[in-house]
Formats: C-alpha cells, structure tokens, sequence
C-alpha cells in the first residue's frame, strides 16, 4: 500500500506545484461559466433554468483539460516504464493516478461551484443540490476519461483525440447529473432516481475504468 | 536478497517491432554474480532486448525466467531499468524525486535515502528542484535509484553516457559490489564500462 500512497501523493504534489493542473481546471470552469452570462444576456430566469447545465458542461470540460497530460507526460519522462514495473499491479497504479487527478482538478470545481452559481442567479439552495450532483458524477468523467487518457499516451497530438473519444461516452452522466440538478430545483420529477442513476454510473466506471485505462495502456507498449 | 544459485535465463527470444523483426533468437542464462555486455550497431536491438526483459515491450516468442528469485513475482518485479530517460519530475526536488520511486519500487518505508544521494553526489542537492540538474547529474539521480532499492537484476542501457569520468569510475564501482552481492547486470553499451571480464552479446547478426 505504500507504493498506491506515495503515487497519490506525489501526483497530487506535482499538480499543485507549478505547471500542475490543479489551479487550470478550476480557473477554465470559472472563465468558461461567466462567458454564458455574457453571451445569454441578462435574463434571469432563462439563466436560473440552464444554470445546472451550465455548471455541469464546463465542469465536463475542465475535467477533460488536465486530463490528456496524466499519462503523457509520464510516458514522456521515462516514469511510466517504471511505473509498470513496481510490484503494484497497473490497475491500481493507473486508478490511484485518477484518484490524484479528481482530488487535485475536480473536487476544486465542486468547491466553487457555489459562487459561480450566484452569476448564473441559482439559488443558494439549489447550488448545494447541483454540488452534490457534481460530487457524485466527476468521478464517472475522471475515470472514463482515464481510458481515453491511456488509449491516446503515445500520440504526439493526443489531447484533442482523447476529447473525440471521452465525450461521447461522458453523455449519461451529463444527462442524469443535469436531470437530478433540475428534479432538484424545479422539478416535479424526483431527486432520488437519476440521482442514484449518477451514483451507479461513477462506481461502474471506477471498476472498470482503471481495466480498460491499464488494458489500453499494456497494448501501447508495443 | 537471493540465493547464490539464482540465474537470468533467456530463451530463444524474438521480438517485432512495426511488422519488422528487430531480433529473433537469441539465448543467453547470466548466473548470479555476473555480468553480461550486449553490443551491436545502432539499431541491431540492444535496447528492444534489455526493454523486452524488463516487460516493456512484450516478446514475440521465447522465455525470460529470473530461476533462484522470488517465485511469485514477475522479472520485470525483480529488476532494475535504467533506460535512456531519467524519470526525474522538474518540479520535485532531489530527494523527492527519489524518496517517491524508492517507495514506490517497494524499499522498506523507513530505510534512509541519504547513503544513497551521498553515493552519487548529490546531498548538497537534495532540496534543488529537479529542474535545474544538469544531463550527467539526472543521470546520478537514476543511478540512486538502483542503490536506495535492492533489486537482484539491473539492466543498464548506455549507463555512462552523460557521465564524466569520475563519475563513470564510481558506477563501474556500484556495478562491482551489486555483482560481489550476488547481482545480475545486463548492460547495453558501445565502450567498456569498467567491468572485469563480462561476458558478451553481440546483436545484429542476423539483421
């Protein structure tokens, strides 16, 4: 366990020191959400309506915008041949690096989640509903896009071919973390079955994400 | 860290490479307390053998056995790689790059790295970011790596290059007492390394 542990670590260290990805994700999710005021214009209640969707696409891509870096930049360096060659099997190895990547990028996000919700006029209530959509659903996005982060390591241009093939597959939890965040504030549809739904989907991909992502990584040793 | 009758074993190997065979064939058993040399021209796979040993890439035919080590564990578990890139995070500093893949290779959580760093130089470095190291001084840095973890087999590949002399003369030594303890070293190389009568494979014959 001390090898799963000190990855975490040092991963989390890398990305909060500088040219980490920790303080990028959050920032793009701030940018990214106070252009939509700017581009709607100011009618309140058409914002206070599309506000959870708003929050949850760029919450989406600025999980995405670190994420392309997570193997590349150890393939790159040397590590990640010694990485596979430590006694913790890939799996682990490859899932206590998404671990790393959803503490130090999404769970950022989730913390502003509520002051970005005041430029978007949700209220303060509904904001705690659309954080606890965010926390239940990042981890499905950093998990599937951990397999779109291994498929695409060696490619020189890897980030925007990772997006073609993350997004796509990101599209339930974007329906069920928006439909809870909406049965939520307006209704009259219930909170607890989408919501639930969203669990489903982030500890279905926390399973079978660090598999696939190991998998993808092994036949790219070729 | 092994019996004396431990012995790198490798059968009939054959490796591809973008459809075309890099090598095929080759046989070779190093005995503990030996060393084997692997020379060659550019290109006749001297690295695509110790990176197919290591279980980097994965061989098209053949066997790698690490006979009289740890039976559940695999080779590329046993040994060490040290490859052309140092593995070094520019934003971690010396000792950190260090202590994290210590832990991660699996020393003991309590074993001190200073004798390691002060083995290769580098203790009045230990808190400068990895950054500013220079080619030969990274290189150290890797080269602590094999001392802070005991692993039965090293696999050098061109292990003095960036080096000055001084520090070549100090890695011959670590290849020296890593072999009078029973270590097993598969080295590519172009030069001698310092080594007294290694044995010798010679890639690219087949080419």
């Amino acid at each position: 366990m001390t090898a799963f542990t000190s990855l975490l670590l040092r991963d989390m260290r890398l990305a909060t020191r500088v040219g980490g990805g920790a303080l990028m994700g959050a920032l793009f999710y701030f940018v990214v959400v106070s252009m939509i005021p700017f581009a709607i214009g100011p009618d309140l209640n058409l914002l206070a309506r599309i506000g959870p969707a708003v929050l949850w696409i760029g919450a989406l891509l600025a999980s995405l915008l670190a994420l392309d870096r997570l193997f590349a930049s150890d393939h790159d360096d040397g590590s990640l041949d010694l990485l596979t060659m430590g006694a913790l099997p890939l799996e682990l190895t490859v899932a206590a690096k998404a671990i790393a990547h959803w503490l130090t990028t999404a769970l950022p996000l989730i913390v502003i989640t509520p002051v970005l919700g005041l430029m978007l006029n949700v209220d303060m209530n509904a904001m705690g509903y659309v954080a606890l959509t965010l926390l239940a659903g990042t981890p499905a996005l950093t998990f599937i896009g951990l397999i779109g982060a291994a498929l695409s390591v060696t490619l020189r241009r890897g980030g925007l071919l990772m997006a073609i093939l993350v997004l796509p597959l990101t599209v339930p939890v974007l329906i069920f973390g928006v439909a809870a965040a909406n049965a939520a504030i307006v209704g009259p549809a219930p909170f607890g079955p989408p919501f639930t739904i969203l669990c489903a989907l982030s500890l279905a991909s926390f399973v079978l994400g660090p598999f696939a992502a190991a998998a993808a990584l092994r036949q790219g040793q070729e | 860290m092994k019996s004396d009758s431990a012995q790198l074993i490798c059968e009939s190997l054959a490796c591809e490479r973008g459809g075309r065979q890099v090598f095929s064939d080759v046989s070779f058993a190093v005995p503990a307390g030996e060393a084997l040399i692997v020379t060659g021209r550019n290109g006749s796979g001297k690295s695509t053998l110790l990176r197919v040993i290591a279980g980097l890439l994965r061989a098209a035919a053949g066997r790698i056995e690490l006979s009289g080590g740890v039976d559940e564990a695999s080779v590329a578990e046993q040994a060490h790689y040290l490859g052309h890139l140092d593995a070094a995070k520019p934003s971690l500093t010396v000792a950190e790059n260090l202590q994290f893949w210590a832990r991660f290779l699996g020393a003991p959580p309590a074993a001190p790295l200073e004798p390691a760093l002060e083995a290769v130089e580098l203790a009045t470095l230990a808190d400068l970011p990895a950054a500013y190291l220079s080619a030969g001084q990274r290189r150290r840095l890797s080269i602590a790596r094999l001392l802070a973890v005991k692993r039965p087999v090293w696999l050098l590949d061109e292990p003095t290059s960036a080096l000055d002399t001084q520090s070549q003369g100090r890695l011959a030594a670590f290849m020296r007492d890593h072999l009078a303890g029973g270590g097993i070293i598969v080295a590519a190389t172009h030069g001698p390394i310092g080594l007294d009568h290694p044995r010798e494979l010679k890639m690219g014959i087949g080419r």
